[in-house]
């Protein structure tokens, strides 16, 4: 990475509102650094205090807390380079807030192969400027076929387990991967779509009706999702529904955990701000898999989130191109980029008084990295230092000639968002500072 | 005098026709005198206007075409305007040219009058935000084909004087028709009642939302109607089978004397064509007293002249231009 762990110096962090769910600190005070993990947090990290023994900063008051992990990021990595590399997406991901990418294994070839996670890990060693970690693939060629060489997959450094923006169609090869990973504790990620109900293009219903395009029935989420749960209880593995779009899917994992079973979930900020009707005049950023669906869905997502039903939230950052893009609706390839909006967009939820502050952020911090066993994705004395420093009142323009990514297919071009990144820090280096414009 | 002629530039407006959401009732009452007026005219030896002339009018059709294309040609041409027809296949299109590309190379000869027909839904609304000129959607996958509901509205309006509390029956193939949601929208809006007719895998959902009566019986949904549109059977746009067979679709929702039976004594018969004879309508039917399909042909051209005429008045005028005379 273009950070190195063994920079010596001691730096402190003073006068910020910490926020670190982890531990359910919310209070004023500053963070100590030295040789990229952190040293010690809370009131007395102060400029008193630190006078003379550390390089202090000023956060003059802002809010203060760790760096997002995003479980959901395609890039172009190997194969599509020109839609996005490890390096703009971790610059996007430096703006956004995202100390650490988990990069989806659909890329070509496909992450399936050790050699293959540890091509990743080097590429992101030498380019990237925040960390990154692969997900592989739970089937060769994500094809949903022949299974991957979990164990060695894990050793050479994959977090989790996902066939990406493909669900596992077939029972059978599920159930073995499934049993096959909870021998390494691996997690099973799932895209919970199945792709003989989803051909069409956006949410069903009456929307879709007047546009005149084939819709997606919930259904095709929820009887996917029924399905592995029921995988889940012959097999007892560790199971993560990579992102779900309906007040229904809610049900059916509520009752799993009801029942104790190892399963959590995700949601994309996408879901949780926007809904079917910013589609409009068939918008081609607003088609995403799963489809946006109707506000009493996008409103009980956000209840679901709040109860904890719904773990972490994710950007589900996919970068398309013009050319995948700019076709009539039904042609155009699904996806959009959020990595640098995925705080932002999030935050309108705080302002709108519909969720708390550090509930998001735990959302996009320490529970993702529960999910993974990461050590990142909180303020802890011997943590990495890993965090961000925001503004939440500073509202910014989305324009596509600012966003970082090389593919700018943002859904939230030309909004305003409330709250932005000012600083993020990795190992203890700054390696975003935000320029007003 | 009609509404158009007091206030010429009020009728679309919009600079495009794109959808049926996008013109008022009154816009449709004035396009449809205006359409009357037309059909005097088709009707004479001398049908030519100098309405467009200098115009160039080029119709872009991605999907095979016979009566729309024709029409459009025909309404061109009689108005004056330099009509062009750009032949798909064999062009860059079928070598893989995406429709943004093609549309910008028009666009680049200064058509005043782009006339599209395209596979996909809301391919004429991408079209209408890239190119200068006026766009008409001469049918988007499944979303809408607004000329065939003007026409189909003028058809309905020269038979009964009125739009207003006509009781009108879609049948057959709504999930994969865009005359039946340009039909549906502008019936409703002129304050018809619409009975949608069709089995459970051949409507769309939250169809009932949009201000219709679904059934999905013949003999109910017939009963009483002063019209029975018929929608073409759209094998090639069924993704897999919504019906099992040809015969059991014309068993319980073709067309015949028996169910035509259930409906008002004076009832009118439609079809956008083209038919499929014994499959959604019985050949006596298609052929026969009741039937306007021949009608609706005569009327198509007529609407597409309105059409055409209605947005020239709001495109810029060129410098070497004399006006319209109409």
């Amino acid at each position: 990475m273009r950070w190195s762990n063994d920079r010596n110096g001691r730096r402190a962090f003073v006068n910020a509102c910490l926020v670190d769910p982890a531990s359910g600190l919310d209070a004023k005070g500053g963070v100590l650094v030295d040789s990229g993990r952190i040293v010690a947090v809370g009131a007395d990290i102060n400029k008193q205090s630190m006078h003379g023994s550390a390089e202090v900063s000023d956060c003059y008051g802002k809010t203060l807390f760790p760096g997002l992990i995003d479980m959901r990021v395609f890039t172009g990595e190997p194969g599509m380079e020109y839609r996005e590399t490890l390096a703009s997406a971790s610059e996007a991901a430096s703006a956004g807030g995202v100390t650490t990418m988990i990069v989806m294994p659909n890329t070509d070839p496909v992450i399936d192969d050790a050699a293959i996670v540890d091509f990743i890990l080097r590429r992101a060693r030498d380019t990237a400027l925040v960390r990154i970690a692969p997900m592989a693939a739970i089937t060769k060629g994500a094809r949903g076929k022949i299974m991957t060489e979990t164990g060695m997959l894990r050793e050479a450094g994959a977090v989790a387990l996902t066939d990406g923006r493909v669900g596992v169609a077939n029972p059978q090869i599920l159930r073995r991967a499934m049993s096959y990973a909870s021998t390494f504790d691996m997690l099973i990620v799932q895209h919970v779509e199945d792709a003989s109900l989803a051909t069409g293009v956006m949410n069903e219903g009456e929307i879709a009706t007047r546009l005149g395009l084939p819709g997606i029935p919930r259904q095709a989420e929820t009887i996917m999702l029924e399905r592995d749960i029921r995988l889940v209880e012959l097999t007892g593995a560790r199971y993560h529904a990579s992102q779900i779009s309906c007040a229904d899917s809610l049900q059916v994992i509520k009752r799993a955990k009801q029942a104790g079973l190892p399963v959590s979930c995700g949601v994309s900020v996408n879901h949780l701000v926007l809904n079917e009707l910013d589609v409009g005049a068939y918008r081609t950023f607003f088609k995403l898999s799963p489809p946006l669906r109707s506000e009493d869905d996008r409103l009980a997502l956000i209840e679901g989130l709040n109860d904890g039903i719904i773990d972490i939230i994710v950007s589900g950052h996919d970068p398309q191109s013009a050319d995948t893009k700019r076709l009539p609706f039904a042609e155009a390839e699904f996806g959009a980029i959020g990595l640098e909006t995925m705080f932002s967009a999030a935050l309108s939820l705080y302002h709108q008084d519909q969720i708390k502050l550090s509930r998001l952020i735990e959302a996009m911090s320490c529970a993702p990295a529960r999910l993974l066993g990461l050590e990142t994705g909180k303020l802890a004395p011997g943590s990495p230092a890993d965090f961000v420093i925001a503004d939440l009142e500073t509202s910014w323009q989305v324009e596509d000639t600012t966003l970082r990514s090389s593919s700018k297919n943002s859904p939230f071009e030309y909004r305003s968002l409330e709250g932005r990144v000012e600083k993020t820090i990795v190992a203890g280096q700054v390696v975003y500072s935000y320029d007003k414009p | 005098m009609s509404d158009i002629e007091k206030h010429p530039k009020q009728i679309l407006a919009g600079r495009h026709l794109l959808a049926i959401e996008d013109i008022s009732p009154l816009e449709i009452t004035a396009l449809l005198d205006l359409a009357d007026n037309y059909v005097e005219l088709n009707r004479q030896t001398e049908k030519k206007q100098s309405i467009l002339r200098g115009r160039t009018h080029i119709n872009l059709f991605f999907e095979a075409s016979t009566r729309t294309q024709s029409s459009f040609e025909l309404a061109g041409k009689r108005l004056s305007a330099d009509v062009m027809n750009m032949s798909v296949k064999g062009s860059s299109v079928s070598k893989g040219e995406t429709l943004l590309d093609t549309a910008m190379t028009l666009n680049a000869m200064h058509p005043d009058i782009l006339v599209v027909r395209h596979h996909a839904s809301g391919a004429a609304e991408l079209l209408a935000q890239k190119v200068s000129g006026a766009v008409i959607n001469a049918g988007d996958g499944q979303h809408q084909h607004p000329t065939q509901a003007l026409l189909d509205a003028l058809t309905l309006r020269r038979n009964f004087k009125r739009l207003e509390g006509l009781k009108i029956a879609i049948c057959g193939d709504i999930k994969h028709s865009r005359v039946a949601r340009s039909n549906l929208l502008l019936l409703h809006k002129m304050g018809a009642t619409v009975h949608l007719v069709a089995p459970l895998s051949l409507l769309p959902a939250d169809i009932d939302r949009l201000g219709v009566k679904v059934f999905t019986s013949m003999y109910d949904g017939l009963k009483d109607v002063d019209a029975v549109m018929m929608l073409r059977l759209q094998l090639e746009r069924m993704d897999g089978a919504c019906i099992p067979s040809a015969r059991e679709f014309y068993r319980f929702y073709g067309l015949d004397q028996n169910k035509l039976e259930r409906a008002s004594p004076n009832a009118i018969v439609m079809h956008p064509g083209p038919m499929n004879r014994g499959v959604e309508i019985d050949s006596t039917i298609a052929d026969g007293p009741r039937s306007v399909i021949q009608k609706q042909v005569e009327m198509g051209v007529a609407v597409r002249m309105a059409v055409l005429d209605a947005l020239a008045r709001n495109l810029p005028s060129l410098t070497n231009n004399d006006g319209g005379n109409s």
